[in-house]
């Protein structure tokens, strides 16, 4: 399928899809699936650095974080509409990830990963510190009275921006597994001196996918200070974002656009179904059961699973 | 014609490369001219080295590296294959989460692609074209790392081969390659040459040097001991010495 195609395939779907919910009535599902599509962004965009290219980022909550406070401030700051704070975060958390492509050229491996998690520290001592947008006592952010398109309630509008950027995510995902640059990735992901050395400028290439995936994960944040009404830094920083983001693309499958999704739509619902049936606390320990499982039964994940099989097959 | 037939291609001169205190290459000159088969061995040590300045993996401390008339400074290495200038590696390094057809296609879309127009479907035959030469064709589709070392070592030489070079270096491509295997590689090099392709070959392997080289360059601890034909080289005391002790 042509890249076009699936973008106008994925909004059409999108737009579908937010239209058919407004026949559900319970606001439950609205923020159950909010969070389920915040979690498919994340997994999909930390899969841009960690799947296709191979560096691994621990540091997912600080691109999260950076979407969520530069909203704050603009709030604060400005009043700002909805739409300026997600394009405003997604720039700001996308220029976080170009900062961390720099990291790329001295670190890889283990090394890179704890470099992110590093950041994440110091991104939330940092706000912890910074007053303006509510240091550690957090901020109250109140959602507008007035909601536009004639929805319901405040959630249905974020409901409906996180359908819309799913799709946008998936779209860019998508494009970039298949081009040029995928490959180039892919190889950088094999063996970075010999894709080097194949023609492939692996530090341009290594920016790039650490930008857009900063990006994405930022977008993912940008309406989180209305969702909760109140945002404090353990919330935007939680550990969760950040093992979150890297098992579901490891249970899904990270080789292709599709492993993420499939993963952050298991893991996802579990942990809402558990939240309501059990207790909250039970979340990080599924992930963490679910992720050792898959580690030694699937390490390709489940689409690696499938990829498997169909080879077989052949 | 005759004159760009003599200007060198590759002019490397006075290149030394030091590893902390030891001295891997003192000052080497090197050249060679387009279409030209130059072996450098048979042993001695600086060998990858050199490949490795000139591929631009590492960087010479001293002296300049002149490819094409260009100066490479601080070209990094993708660069130098977009400029012709391609490379294989001792131990094979293939993408291995890409089928043996995806490998050649990385080169082929990133490096021959700067200097030739090439399509998606181009790219796809380019690469299947390749792939018979070295005799790889029925694996195309295959994982390339269930390869056995042999057909590893024949990709290695074909995505060096995909990236269109003017230059190509091959670094040891047949060590512990058998006899048979080891015509089949040369074969396909000779091949290079009548498509315009220099190379130069690193090689251990006595009979492929004889039998492949025209020229033959000796290094032994750094230094260049010997450059000239291979029975002259053969014949050189000094080589004699490196080879069998005093």
């Amino acid at each position: 399928m042509k890249n076009r195609t699936f973008a106008a395939l994925a909004f059409a779907t999108a737009v579908a899809v937010i239209a058919a919910s407004r026949l559900i009535p319970n606001d439950y599902f609205f923020s159950a699936a909010y969070t389920v599509l915040q979690f498919i962004i994340l997994a999909t965009a930390w899969n841009i650095l960690g799947g296709y290219t191979g560096y691994v980022n621990f540091g997912s909550a600080a691109f999260f974080a950076t979407g969520a406070y530069s909203s704050v401030f603009l709030y604060k700051a400005l009043h700002a509409p909805l739409v300026v704070m997600i394009v405003t975060g997604t720039l700001a958390a996308g220029l976080l990830g170009l900062a961390v492509g720099y990291l790329t050229l001295r670190m890889r491996g283990v090394f890179f990963a704890i470099a992110t998690l590093a950041l994440a520290v110091v991104l939330y001592t940092f706000v912890v510190n910074w007053d303006y947008v509510g240091g550690a006592r957090g901020a109250y952010i109140i959602q507008p009275r007035v909601i536009p398109f004639g929805l319901p309630r405040y959630i249905h509008l974020l409901y409906s921006a996180m359908v819309l950027m799913t799709a946008l995510a998936l779209v860019i995902a998508r494009a970039i597994e298949t081009s040029t640059i995928g490959r180039g990735l892919a190889a950088i992901r094999d063996d970075e001196l010999a894709a080097e050395c194949a023609g492939v400028p692996t530090l341009r290439l290594k920016l790039f996918s650490a930008t857009v995936s900063g990006a994405l994960m930022g977008m993912a944040g940008t309406t989180f200070p209305y969702y909760l009404a109140y945002i404090e830094p353990s919330a935007a920083f939680s550990l969760s974002y950040a093992v979150n983001s890297i098992a579901m693309p490891l249970i899904g499958g990270m080789m292709s656009w599709v492993g993420p999704v499939i993963g952050a739509v298991l893991l996802g619902s579990v942990q809402q179904i558990v939240q309501v049936t059990i207790s909250s606390a039970w979340n990080l320990l599924i992930v963490g059961v679910l992720l050792v499982a898959f580690v030694t039964l699937a390490p390709n994940g489940i689409m690696g699973w499938v990829d498997a099989w169909r080879r077989k097959r052949r | 014609m005759a004159d760009q037939l003599n200007q060198p291609l590759l002019q490397v001169s006075g290149v030394t490369k030091r590893f902390g205190g030891f001295t891997a290459l003192d000052n080497i000159d090197l050249i060679v001219r387009p279409c030209e088969r130059l072996v450098i061995g048979p042993n001695g040590s600086g060998k990858s080295t050199l490949v490795n300045c000139i591929a631009g993996t590492l960087r010479n401390e001293g002296g300049s590296i002149l490819f094409d008339g260009r100066d490479l400074g601080s070209d990094p290495p993708h660069g130098r294959v977009r400029l012709g200038l391609a490379r294989t590696f001792q131990i094979p390094r293939p993408f291995v989460s890409m089928s043996v057809l995806d490998n050649l296609c990385v080169p082929l879309e990133y490096a021959a692609r700067q200097h030739i127009k090439l399509g998606k479907s181009e790219i796809a035959e380019a690469a299947m074209h390749l792939l018979e030469q070295v005799g790889l064709a029925d694996k195309s589709h295959a994982l390339s790392r269930g390869l056995t070392q042999v057909d590893m070592r024949k990709l290695e030489l074909a995505r060096a081969m995909a990236a269109k070079p003017k230059l190509l270096i091959s670094d040891e491509a047949m060590a512990g390659l058998s006899a048979s295997e080891v015509d089949d590689i040369l074969v396909l090099v000779s091949g290079l040459q009548q498509q315009g392709v220099a190379v130069i070959m690193i090689e251990h392997v006595m009979r492929a040097v004889m039998k492949f080289s025209e020229r033959v360059a000796v290094l032994v601890a750094g230094k260049k001991i010997a450059d000239g034909d291979p029975q002259s080289v053969v014949d050189n005391d000094q080589v004699i010495k490196a080879y069998l002790g005093e």
